[in-house]
């Protein structure tokens, strides 16, 4: 056996597990980081601060999962879905603050 | 097992445990790859920040030899600064005097010095800042310093393992980013590949190929692994809104005012009335300022005034600990000499946490001897990334050679063969390059510090090409021993080109310039024994003693498994 048998499937599934790991999880890190600054009981600015701090540590164990995971499909999901419910919870939390 | 049949092929059967660490192997060789080479320019570059100024000392020979600070009565320095400081600008938004003192030992001296702010023109938010230099003995103006000649310095080079060079600052940073990122991740996979962390510590099969780089790489990673979790994390934190922008431009929006109302939010903002000489005598609270501190960690008078507040002055003690960014600082009132409460510090825990990040990140906090110390784990980086994409290479050469294709050259392994030697031979002969041409170009050459760099980069090129038109054990070897006499003979080129050469500077005491030329003399030797050494290990090796890989797709987790 050789690496002349890796598949062009097989290419193109490391390569949509890649874009799902590091854009999906940029993603969904990013919109936890606005939720995480949102609930972090601090002053705001500095909750921002906070969160933004913290996110590289989230988006590492993201993109480690992502790859852990034996199913890229649950990966694609998790982020896609992921980054909408922490959006639409980050939208609630910023909107009934400003309120 | 087929790749075809299974796209994930980690997932077969096996525990959970093992999974786990054949998925973080493959993840830890393929970012450590990708990333590989821009972090081992970032571990060279940035490890001689850790020297920046001793390095600009060198690199600025004009400059006079190291004299002993006299010293000095505190309170009649502050009483010539402020006389000057009256004289020049009566009413400023702030004055600011700095007493002679030293930085976290060894790292900066500050001369004596004055400040002042003049009161902002309307619609500005400062004022012109002016310094000037004073002469301790009569409180004259001294003139600004011979100009040395123009060179990019240990700035210079330290500066590029975050904005490289040739590069719009906003790629250049972002590409640090990603790689920083992809680091982080070949740490944390890496630990998780490695379930004996200890053994693994103590194990060195020497003169056995690709084991022996495997267990160089595991020692080396193992001895500094806080100083690399440390480093790469703190590195990310220093261009927290470019890499992670989300939080703030979402909550406070993205063009610059609103980026400013954010800072402000988060550093709180002061306006500043104007203020004059202070009428409170100033001898009792340098004594309170040296019961608090200890003599000589004195830094800096500040007197200023908050609008609405009344006139203060605030002492501030010098950079001498993890604190470096926030030093501890006093509190009087201008005119009744009374202390006042200390002020709450600005962005709470949040920004404490970050400056101590930002200190530990830079050693700022530490001495002499402490940034040796981070000087060594930078090395250890070096020799963690310049091992680690070797063993890359070096797998899947024997492989390659054990399947018995000789004869049909791969491209993959070539590119990375070729980069590896260009990189890790290659770069540190270029920043020799770098360290003779601040000596043999000519002191009058126009754009004299670009061409240093152009140098360093010129090298480097030419190593890529040399590189390329060697066979690959011939191109290690004669790089590394070119490196180490391009090392070596920087203490001689200095001799033949200044006077600040080691029979001057170490007669003299000077330890910062006799300390440079021993240190390259060292770097020298270290690379003759790396030449040494690779030139053994990278003999030709019988494939077929390594075991044929069985794996198509991964063998690292067939290592992983040993």
């Amino acid at each position: 056996m050789s690496r002349r048998n890796i598949s062009a499937r097989y290419r193109w599934a490391v390569a949509s597990r890649a874009a799902a790991a590091f854009l999906g999880g940029y993603a969904l890190t990013s919109a936890a980081t606005i939720v995480l600054a949102l609930l972090w009981p601090v002053p705001k600015a500095q909750g921002v601060f906070a969160a933004s701090m913290l996110s590289f540590a989230l988006y590492a164990i993201v993109i480690l999962w992502a790859f852990h995971c034996p199913s890229v499909k649950r990966v694609w999901t998790v982020m896609l879905i992921g980054t909408a419910g922490l959006s639409a919870l980050a939208w609630l939390l910023n909107a009934g603050g400003a309120a | 097992m087929s790749p075809q049949g299974r796209l994930w092929p980690f997932h077969g059967g096996g525990r959970m445990k093992e999974t786990l660490r054949q998925t973080m192997a493959w993840l830890h060789t393929w970012v450590g790859l990708v990333a590989g080479w821009v972090l081992f320019f970032v571990f060279v570059t940035g490890t001689t920040g850790y020297f920046q100024q001793e390095i600009t000392r060198w690199m600025e020979p004009e400059r006079p030899l190291e004299v002993a600070p006299a010293p000095y009565d505190s309170s009649e320095l502050v009483g010539l600064a402020m006389q000057r400081l009256e004289q020049v600008a009566p009413v400023a938004a702030s004055w600011s005097i700095t007493l002679p003192h030293q930085e976290a030992s060894g790292r900066g001296w500050n001369d004596f010095s004055i400040r002042w702010e003049e009161m902002p023109q309307p619609g500005h938010d400062f004022g012109a800042r002016t310094t000037e230099r004073l002469d301790p003995e009569t409180g004259a103006v001294l003139p600004p310093e011979a100009e040395p000649r123009d060179t990019a310095g240990g700035f210079g080079l330290y500066r590029m393992h975050y904005s490289l060079h040739y590069l719009p600052y906003d790629w250049a940073i972002r590409i640090v980013g990603i790689a920083t990122m992809l680091m982080l991740l070949a740490i944390v996979s890496g630990i998780v590949t490695h379930k004996k962390i200890i053994r693994d510590f103590f194990t060195f099969r020497p003169g056995k190929g690709q084991r022996s780089w495997l267990d160089a790489h595991n020692a080396v990673s193992v001895m500094a692994l806080p100083f690399f979790l440390m480093i790469t994390y703190t590195g990310l934190v220093f261009f927290l809104f470019q890499y992670m922008p989300a939080g703030r431009d979402m909550l406070y929006g993205t063009g610059d005012d609103s980026v400013d109302a954010y800072y402000e939010e988060l550093y709180g903002e002061h306006e500043h009335a104007a203020i004059g000489r202070p009428a409170a005598p100033i001898a009792p609270l340098l004594k309170q300022a040296e019961a608090a501190w200890g003599k000589g960690h004195l830094a800096s008078i500040a007197v200023e005034r908050h609008k609405g507040e009344e006139p203060e002055i605030v002492l501030s003690r010098a950079r001498i600990g993890l604190d470096y960014y926030i030093p501890p600082q006093l509190r009087f009132h201008a005119t009744t000499g009374a202390r006042l409460p200390a002020e709450p510090r600005a962005g709470g825990g949040t920004l404490a946490t970050a400056q101590v990040m930002y200190s530990l990140h830079e050693g700022h906090f530490t001495g002499i001897w402490g940034r040796w110390l981070y000087f060594a784990a930078g090395l250890l980086g070096c020799g963690m990334i310049g091992t680690g994409l070797t063993l890359w290479a070096v797998k899947r050469r024997l492989r390659h050679l054990s399947e018995g294709r000789e004869a049909d050259e791969h491209f993959g392994i070539r590119l990375v063969e070729v980069l590896n030697v260009a990189t890790i031979a290659g770069l540190p002969l270029a920043v020799a390059g770098f360290f003779w041409a601040n000596r043999l170009l000519p002191v009058a050459m126009l754009d004299r510090a670009a061409w240093e760099f152009h140098s360093l980069f010129a090298v480097w090129l030419g190593t890529l090409f040399y590189a390329l038109g060697r066979p690959l054990r011939r191109a290690w070897i004669e790089l590394l021993w070119a490196t180490s006499a391009a090392f070596a003979l920087i203490p001689v080129v200095n001799a033949l080109t200044t006077d600040r050469h080691l029979g001057v500077t170490l007669a003299h005491g000077d330890w910062v310039l006799a300390g440079f030329d021993l240190t390259m003399l060292g770097l020298g030797a270290a690379f003759a024994l790396t030449a040494v050494k690779v030139a053994r290990r990278l003999k030709p090796q019988v494939p077929a003693a390594e075991g044929a890989a069985t794996s198509s797709l991964e063998p690292a987790l067939k290592e992983s498994r040993a």
